[in-house]
């Protein structure tokens, strides 16, 4: 950004039998590539650095453990908050979405990839993409107006039938703003993630591979187990953590569904729950100072988590980069 | 298996098929009628009803008599194969029906509010429970918060992308630029709101504005763009590069005339494909403007308001005036998405870059 500002490189200067073998312009237009690349290192240095510092303030002016409380009211004296219900909420969301949204990602991805018709396989990998080009406050609108009220058939039976599990008994018989809801809405917006990144290696897949299946007689299905899963596992892995990475950062969607409590409820179709995401743009606006920070220090704790679950699934994707020259 | 000799084969063989046996081949059909009948049967005799409940049973079924009979007639692998062709069938249809529920809703309850006045009015002095005002401050607002966003991440993306094909490859700086690139693509956009607001709200000590919204956005492009046009610079034909250098053109010049004129179509779809990503953006808003009911030109200063935020608030207040207004924002942010995402498509087909 400030990088930009160098002075503009002088085209007329007379050629000197005596100059540099390095020509300004280039000089100038290397630099500012280069800037422009140290520039992105630089922001992400500093996202890490100003979440730290910004929430150092609450986090020694919390009064209880930060990790293992449930509650949270940073603007109290004594400040008491920590982040036990929304790292339990945000896991419990986005693995109920994974869940579902894993073996459905990798169906869909199969059928575009080897089952509809090679015409067709173009467009419907459009429909799917478009179906990632759905801003999220529309995934929320359409959760909380038209998918809960069309999901009280699904969890009362679940709790009907099913309600010898725990996790699906239904204490209240309220179904409303449940995690069960969010997870479903968070399914179908990591959806696309997983089978974008599932098809690409799908595709990837040697055909010599898939055609020495078939030739010893394989069937379809006998191809894709023996031939395309063994070659495509680490990109699956790897879309299915970035899938993950964005089920555990979503804001918008989650806050609109689910209802904030600061609690760990293991009924999942019971209203309740709350994800880091979801609690800061709920709290932003009517936070103190101190509540602010404490936002910004779960910010930090959700930012971590971000990191580590796409760095491992970059670090699979790149080991997989070295070894596939071998294989296609 | 002495393929060689090739014998006679004895009488009694003569006359056998070769062949297993096979399903006939709309069997798949046949068997989707027999459970839709007897789902429908079902339905009528037993306690098993409402539309939901019927479809069930019946796919259900489906898969049971189909497989059933594939096992009966073509051995197990067969049945497999067919139950697996099902499923992978059935989760496209699962991933479709979402996307087509998600559309037609959007499309219906969006249609409520919307009229010509919708684009051209404000909120300014409509109460929550009285219907009319309209999205003219909010599409300023995202227009300009957008547009900024871009001319900031263009330039910072595309000079980012120049360095890591044209002048990094293979150092350990670019590789790492290159990672911490992929990393950015997967933060949370609520994080890039919190980061500017910790660093240009509370550390510089700006006001929350649309251009705050705007570096916001700027930290969710940059990635994007930069990935799109490193994979469009990536396919520019060596031979255009070493044709250009052969005839004394110095590097620099080489890239601004001739790789990234020989990319642009790509990069202008990256640019578009990006700037739908963050047109639909909320959290990061959330954190870095006040919401606004009134028209704001301004983007350095006072609240203003954008298509994204306007959904949330009408949502927040929850009259019916209101969330017919929600869904109409909403169908005018979806519209305006899939027109930058099929224009982004068009730009891509008809300006692909000519390869050798």
């Amino acid at each position: 950004m400030a990088t930009l500002t160098r002075p503009p490189e002088d085209d007329a200067a007379p050629a000197e039998i005596e100059g540099s073998a390095v020509r300004r312009g280039d000089r100038v237009f290397r630099g500012l590539a280069l800037y422009a690349g140290i520039g992105v290192l630089v922001v992400m240095g500093a996202i890490a650095v100003f979440l730290v510092w910004r929430s150092i303030p609450s986090l020694t002016s919390n009064s209880v453990n930060f990790f293992t409380y449930q509650e949270w009211f940073p603007d109290d004296n004594p400040p008491t908050f920590g982040i036990a219900a929304l790292a339990f909420g945000t896991f419990m969301t986005a693995i109920i979405a994974m869940i579902i949204a894993v073996p459905i990602g990798i169906g869909a991805a199969l059928f575009i990839a080897y089952y509809a018709p090679r015409r067709l396989a173009a467009t419907m990998a459009f429909i799917m993409d478009v179906l990632a080009a759905v801003p999220s406050i529309i995934f929320g609108l359409w959760g909380l107006q038209f998918l809960m009220p069309n999901m009280f058939g699904l969890t009362e039976w679940m709790n009907d039938y099913l309600g010898f599990i725990p996790i699906f008994e239904n204490t209240q018989g309220i179904y409303t703003k449940s995690i069960f809801i969010a997870s479903v809405v968070l399914a179908i917006m990591i959806l696309p993630t997983m089978s974008a990144i599932t098809r690409e290696v799908f595709t990837q897949v040697p055909q010599a591979h898939r055609e020495a299946a078939l030739a010893l007689g394989a069937t379809r299905w006998e191809m894709i187990r023996v031939a395309v899963f063994p070659f495509s596992r680490p990109g699956m892995i790897s879309g299915a953590m970035l899938a993950l990475g964005r089920a555990l950062g979503e804001t918008i969607a989650v806050a609109l569904i689910l209802s904030a409590l600061f609690t760990i409820n293991w009924h999942i179709t019971e209203p309740g729950g709350n994800t880091f995401a979801a609690n800061i743009a709920l709290k932003w606006n009517e936070s103190g100072p101190n509540g602010l920070s404490a936002l910004v220090a779960s910010g930090l704790v959700l930012f971590v988590i971000t990191m580590v679950v796409n760095m491992t699934a970059r670090w699979i994707i790149a080991r997989r980069a070295e070894f596939s020259g071998a294989n296609s | 298996m002495s393929v060689t000799t090739r014998p006679t084969p004895p009488a009694e063989v003569r006359g056998v098929e070769l062949t297993g046996k096979t399903l006939p081949r709309l069997a798949p059909l046949y068997s989707g009628l027999i459970a839709v009948a007897a789902a429908l049967l079902l339905n009528v005799l037993t306690s098993v009803q409402g539309v939901a409940g019927t479809a069930v049973v019946a796919a259900l079924l489906f898969v049971a008599i189909q497989s059933g009979w594939s096992f009966a007639v073509e051995g197990k692998r067969h049945a497999v194969d067919r139950l697996a062709t099902t499923l992978i069938y059935a989760t496209f249809v699962a991933a479709f029906a979402a996307l087509v529920a998600i559309l037609t809703v959007t499309v219906a309850k969006g249609v409520a509010a919307l009229s010509p006045d919708f684009f051209t009015e404000t909120m300014r002095n409509v109460s929550p429970r009285r219907e009319g005002g309209g999205i003219a401050h909010a599409l300023v607002g995202t227009l300009e918060q957008v547009l900024i966003a871009a001319a900031i991440s263009v330039p910072v993306g595309i000079m980012t992308a120049v360095y890591l094909v044209e002048y990094g490859a293979g150092k350990r700086l670019s590789k790492s630029i290159s990672f911490f690139v992929d990393v950015m693509t997967g933060i949370p956009s609520i994080i890039a709101g919190l980061f500017i607001y910790t660093f240009w709200v509370l550390t510089l000590g700006f006001e929350r504005s649309g251009f705050a919204a705007s570096l916001a956005l700027t930290i969710l492009m940059i990635p994007t763009v930069v990935r799109a046009t490193e994979e469009m610079l990536r396919i520019v034909p060596n031979d255009l590069r070493e044709a250009s250098l052969a005839l004394g053109i110095p590097k620099w010049k080489t890239i601004l005339k001739i790789v990234i004129p020989t990319a642009l179509g790509g990069i202008i779809t990256g640019v578009m494909l990006a700037v739908a990503r963050v047109a639909g953006e909320t959290a990061p808003l959330l954190l870095t403007t006040f919401l606004s009911q009134n028209m704001n030109w301004n983007p350095f200063a006072g609240p203003q308001a954008s298509l994204p935020t306007f959904v949330w608030d009408q949502i927040a207040s929850g009259t019916n005036a209101s969330l017919d207004r929600a869904w109409a924002g909403a169908l005018v942010l979806i519209l305006l998405v899939m027109i930058l995402y099929l224009g982004a498509r068009i730009v891509a087909r008809f300006f692909a870059p000519k390869t050798s």
